[in-house]
């Protein structure tokens, strides 16, 4: 398998765009995300794997600031995560959209544009229309869209404003493989810009072909990080199954587990 | 905040669902009291009143719990938390579009039951849409606030009523005592109305310091 993207050389340490030590969530005093460490660099893509349940979405909506840590501390861009200033430079492709379906992708996108005080707006539509492939769709209420449209139309929504952190759960969920290369391509290009990516995804071999790092999550926990260059494929499907399907402490005796990534 | 208006005037123009749905509540409210009253009853003006701001708060739920409906469908309420404005500008522009609403509500709703309930012509009656603002803005500030806290609940129809009907009651009290007065051609400016503009101040002054807490987790 090839892996083009994973260059290391726009990556910058030394501004950390996360920094997140002992994360913890919790909902309804049953623990989503328990003591979750990481820092990610500027123009770094990290790919977020683990089973249903691991805590992926909370890890990515509390990164989003969609959620407030139970415990730990979360800062981003060095900054405490509510700052606007800090929202100004997140773009978050979450499981739900967040377009309005009785509104058309122009009038959805014009929204979003000036919520973030983008000049030009109608310009930048046009542009994005164009890159997701919906230019002809663009006064059609996104009602009547199917679920791999509207995906790539949340896609534009999230890129519009030209994020630093780009925060993406599952964003391949719906598309069809033309969907998927725009994705891919999408976020090659935001790569290339140094912009920073943190995906969740069950897809193993997309998740690892544009990505500097890879984590696991299991059972709220950051399980696994990968160091040095990335295994291949069939490695990292066997690790990941070692680490999913074994007990925490087994895991631990392995010298897989790790809290900081 | 405009931008945040728009949106929501944009999303009324293409459905028409809240102002439809607003002005056949309204009518029907007002059909059955006039049917349910004889008429020397319909024609006291604390009975006119009433009805009217019994109608506007009916109404005026229904506005509520649309408002905040259309940010639940595709979680739109986490989209706009994402955006870099604070979440006291959802406040104002939920609030302002409330007021709008109801009030494009009011200007058939109020002339119509006046109409029905024979009350007479009066140039004191010039002054009633401003009472009617000063009412609506209380209702809807309070309403916005509790709608917010509602519309994430599975029993939101329920509960946004039960929790605010009754911190609404003493502007009720003085939105009704102040239209009273109004509709009988005495003085409707003394302190009702000053209770009433205190209300407004404070509703609107809270709504807009704790609404973060509220729509952030």
């Amino acid at each position: 398998m090839n892996f083009p993207y994973n260059a290391q050389s726009a990556i910058d340490r030394s501004a950390w765009v996360v920094e997140a030590e002992n994360l913890q969530k919790t909902f309804a005093w049953t623990p989503v995300l328990e003591g979750v460490s990481c820092r990610i660099g500027m123009g770094e893509v990290v790919s977020v794997f683990g089973p249903n349940g691991a805590g992926k979405t909370t890890f990515l909506r509390l990164l989003a600031t969609l959620l407030k840590p139970s415990n730990g501390t979360l800062r981003l861009f060095g900054r405490a995560p509510h700052e606007s200033a800090v929202r100004r430079r997140l773009g978050f492709l979450g499981h739900d959209s967040f377009l309005y379906p009785d509104l058309t992708p122009i009038e959805n996108l014009t929204f979003y544009g000036r919520a973030y005080g983008l000049s030009q707006v109608e310009e930048q539509i046009n542009i994005a229309l164009e890159q997701i492939g919906l230019r002809d769709w663009g006064n059609t209420p996104v009602r009547t869209f199917s679920r791999g449209m509207e995906q790539r139309l949340a896609l534009a929504r999230a890129l519009l404003h030209d994020p630093d952190l780009l925060l993406l759960d599952e964003p391949y969920t719906g598309l069809d493989s033309r969907g998927v290369t725009t994705l891919q391509t999408t976020l090659a290009r935001a790569k290339a810009q140094g912009k920073t990516v943190v995906l969740t995804t069950h897809d193993f071999a997309l998740g690892l072909e544009l990505c500097d790092r890879a984590v696991i999550l299991h059972r709220g926990r950051l399980s696994w990080r990968s160091a040095g260059p990335l295994p291949s494929l069939q490695e990292f499907v066997a690790i990941y199954h070692l680490v999913t399907q074994s007990s925490a402490r087994r895991t631990a005796d392995c010298g897989l587990r790790t809290t900081d990534c | 905040m405009w931008a945040l208006l728009w949106k929501d005037v944009q999303l009324e123009l293409r459905t028409k669902e809240r102002i439809s749905s607003l002005f056949v509540l309204a009518l029907l409210i007002v059909l059955v009291f006039v049917l349910a009253l004889s008429p020397e009853q319909a024609q006291g003006a604390e009975i006119s009143a009433a009805l009217l701001w019994v109608t506007l708060l009916f109404a005026g739920m229904l506005s509520l719990q649309r408002a905040f409906l259309i940010e639940q469908e595709r979680s739109c309420l986490s989209g706009l938390l994402l955006c870099p404005f604070e979440p006291s500008t959802l406040f104002l522009a939920k609030l302002l579009g409330n007021v709008l609403f109801l009030t494009i509500v009011e200007m058939v709703v109020t002339p119509l039951t006046l109409l029905l309930l024979g009350v007479r012509w009066s140039w004191a009656l010039l002054t009633l849409p401003l009472v009617l603002l000063l009412g609506i803005v209380g209702f809807s500030a309070l309403g916005t606030l509790f709608a917010a806290i509602a519309v994430r609940t599975r029993a939101r129809e329920v509960l946004l009523p039960l929790m605010l009907l009754p911190l609404l009651v003493p502007l009720l009290i003085a939105a009704v005592k102040v239209t009273a007065a109004l509709l009988a051609g005495t003085d409707w400016s003394g302190v009702w109305l000053r209770v009433l503009l205190a209300f407004d101040v404070i509703f609107v002054v809270t709504g807009w310091l704790i609404f973060a807490q509220v729509v952030r987790e």
